[in-house]
């Protein structure tokens, strides 16, 4: 059994302007261990899908319209606030990108740690600040003892992080969902923050949701990834087979839009930019999401009229377009790997 | 690239920026400096992209605005075409930036939103009074029109249009006057990377087309390298690196450099698999000092 799998997920935002189905009947399944990468430009629907899965958005305007969301079998949509309040923290813990604003500026970070180990756990106090020590240790906050009583202020960026990222272990979580981890940081800081995470993984065996804009920062991290636009998966297969051989137009011209750091011809080359501009999800286009901006969408196909289904195209590789790069004319006989 | 015979556009030497640590309740003293910039020197020659990159606090975007004297320098020259920026008076000053402008990073706080697309793009036009209010508006449906912007939409508002529209909209106005130079102030950093291509692709065409020179400050080293024929290197105000893009990122001098470039993920999972090892390796070896 997967350690959480997303069944045909769909949250809308009701609104005054109109419903926005900023998540549309998303699924993917993640083992024990592993990390599922998610990534996807603005308003693809990547952080709602994690809020949902948490049960953290909000309501109303947004509410979940259909789908489950089963954590080691339990569907945690049926669940009450209260069930789902020893759930968070405990079995699966979140962090989120701007370490800035998700710590309380008024208490400390002594403070902000043992409340959640003590909400989830029955010990005592000086219990709790002992473990906070290990924690902030573990991320390798120096001199962790005498940190424990400062406020967030006296913390640096990536140090803020790895206070988050302590207060997401302090119950030993077998999910981490991770929502643009290190967007706000400096590119050491990132690599940094990245490195770390890989360590923390591995020593307590959780399973990680990477949520990200950066295709580098997935390419590095993830075992699996999942590509969102405008709502929807459009493409899903394993960290190798994705970027070796992409299928769906979108990820191919997303890979092509980024600037390389090596390579000929950088200075004097044009990069792929993909015309128009994402759909706008309270009136997207009636089928293939992408169709609007796809290269190869045309009048005598089905793009503009029929939703095409995410289907698997090869082994543990799903697609949803009509034309997946192996299937276009011309198209080359793959070189096995 | 050789060193050019000709004059650089612009010149930088020992520019130094100080900012003053103020403590105290009532009288009020300064107790220390910041050195925000610290005796940084370059030259960029005409139709050249110098690529200034570096982290947060590392005081590329202060040179940036200590090169249009929107910030006066401490200390330092700063000349545009051989001509000294820093002795300016006011009304010289004034002429000079039509030659000088900058593209912000934010298109959202950069353009004001009581003001049409029009009239934003106009403005330069009118603060240096040139031409006629008809030939204005017939040069602000041009510029729109040369950054890929539907001049139809002249009496919008910003608020109206996407990051990337912004974008072209705050270029537009840079246009206006024909400048020789445009500091480019983290202009794709908030944008989405799909956009963030047409943006690049646009400032390398405008660049191409007008003979455009680009002081380009980022803190994304790929974007740099893409824009950039020369590159320098910033670190606690420090300018601790310079020379041609390729050079700086195949073989970089400085261990900062190093470990600047070895953090970059990059899009291919197996050559990140040896880059990780490789970084967490420099890591430790500049943590040891």
């Amino acid at each position: 059994m997967a350690l959480l799998e997303v069944r045909n997920l769909a949250t809308h935002f009701f609104t005054r302007e109109g419903t926005v189905r900023a998540v549309d009947g998303v699924s993917f399944a993640l083992e024990a261990g592993k990390t599922l990468g998610i990534v996807g430009e603005s308003g693809s629907g990547k952080s709602v899908t994690a809020l949902s899965i948490m049960g953290l958005i909000p309501i109303p305007p947004a509410k979940i319209v259909s789908g489950d969301v089963l954590f080691e079998g339990r569907d945690l949509t049926k669940l009450s606030e209260k069930q789902l309040e020893d759930v968070r923290g405990r079995e699966i813990a979140m962090i989120f990108q701007d370490p800035m604003t998700s710590l309380n500026p008024t208490l400390t970070i002594g403070t902000q740690i043992t409340e959640t180990i003590r909400r989830h756990y029955d010990v005592p106090k000086q219990q709790a600040r002992k473990k906070a020590v290990e924690l902030l240790e573990e991320v390798q906050i120096p001199r962790a003892a005498d940190r424990l009583d400062d406020y967030p202020h006296r913390f640096s960026g990536g140090m803020r992080q790895r206070v988050m990222i302590a207060i997401a272990l302090s119950c030993d979580p077998k999910l981490l969902i991770a929502d643009e981890p290190t967007t706000a940081l400096d590119v050491t800081v990132q690599a940094a923050v990245l490195d770390l995470l890989d360590d923390l993984r591995q020593a307590h065996e959780m399973a990680m949701i990477l949520i990200t804009h950066d295709m580098g920062v997935v390419a590095e991290s993830a075992d699996d990834i999942v590509v969102m636009y405008g709502g929807q998966i459009v493409e899903q297969a394993s960290v190798n087979d994705l970027f070796d051989r992409p299928e769906h137009p979108y990820t191919e011209a997303l890979l092509g839009a980024l600037p390389q750091i090596e390579g000929e011809g950088i200075r004097t080359g044009r990069l792929t930019a993909i015309p128009g501009r994402p759909p706008d999800l309270k009136n997207p286009p009636p089928a293939c999401r992408f169709a609007p901006r796809c290269p190869y969408a045309n009048a005598n196909d089905t793009c503009a009229t029929e939703m095409p289904e995410l289907r698997e195209i090869r082994k543990d590789h799903w697609v949803r377009t009509a034309h997946p790069a192996c299937e276009r004319a011309g198209a080359k006989e793959p070189v096995p790997a | 690239m050789s060193a050019s015979p000709k004059q650089p556009l612009l010149e930088v030497e020992n520019l130094l920026k100080h900012f003053p640590v103020r403590s105290g309740i009532l009288i009020e003293r300064t107790v220390d400096h910041v050195k925000a910039v610290d005796d940084v020197s370059f030259e960029i020659a005409e139709g050249e992209t110098l690529g200034l990159v570096g982290e947060s606090g590392s005081g590329k975007s202060t040179t940036g605005y200590c090169v249009l004297q929107l910030l006066k320098p401490t200390s330092g020259s700063i000349r545009f075409q051989g001509q000294e920026l820093t002795t300016l008076g006011r009304e010289e000053l004034r002429k000079m930036r039509r030659e000088m402008q900058i593209v912000f990073q934010d298109p959202y706080a950069s353009l004001d939103p009581r003001m049409t697309v029009g009239d934003i793009v106009a403005e330069p036009l009118v603060v240096h009074s040139i031409g006629t209010k008809k030939n204005r508006s017939s040069r602000v449906r041009e510029l729109l029109d040369v950054v890929g912007f539907d001049p139809g939409f002249t009496n919008r508002y910003p608020h109206e249009f996407s990051g990337g529209q912004r974008q072209r909209i705050g270029i537009a106005r840079a246009l206006a006057l024909s400048p020789k130079l445009i500091v480019c102030d983290e202009p794709v950093s908030a944008l989405d990377v799909s956009i963030q291509a047409q943006i690049l692709n646009l400032l390398k065409d405008l660049q191409q087309d007008f003979g455009l020179t680009y002081l380009f400050i980022a803190h994304d080293l790929a974007v740099v390298r893409s824009m950039s024929d020369r590159i320098a290197v910033m670190n606690k105000g420090k300018l601790i690196e310079i020379g041609p893009a390729e050079e700086v990122y195949a073989s970089p001098r400085e261990d900062y450099t190093k470990a600047l470039l070895s953090a970059v993920p990059i899009p291919d999972p197996r050559a990140m698999k040896e880059r990780k090892a490789a970084r967490r390796k420099l890591r430790h070896a500049l943590a040891e000092g």
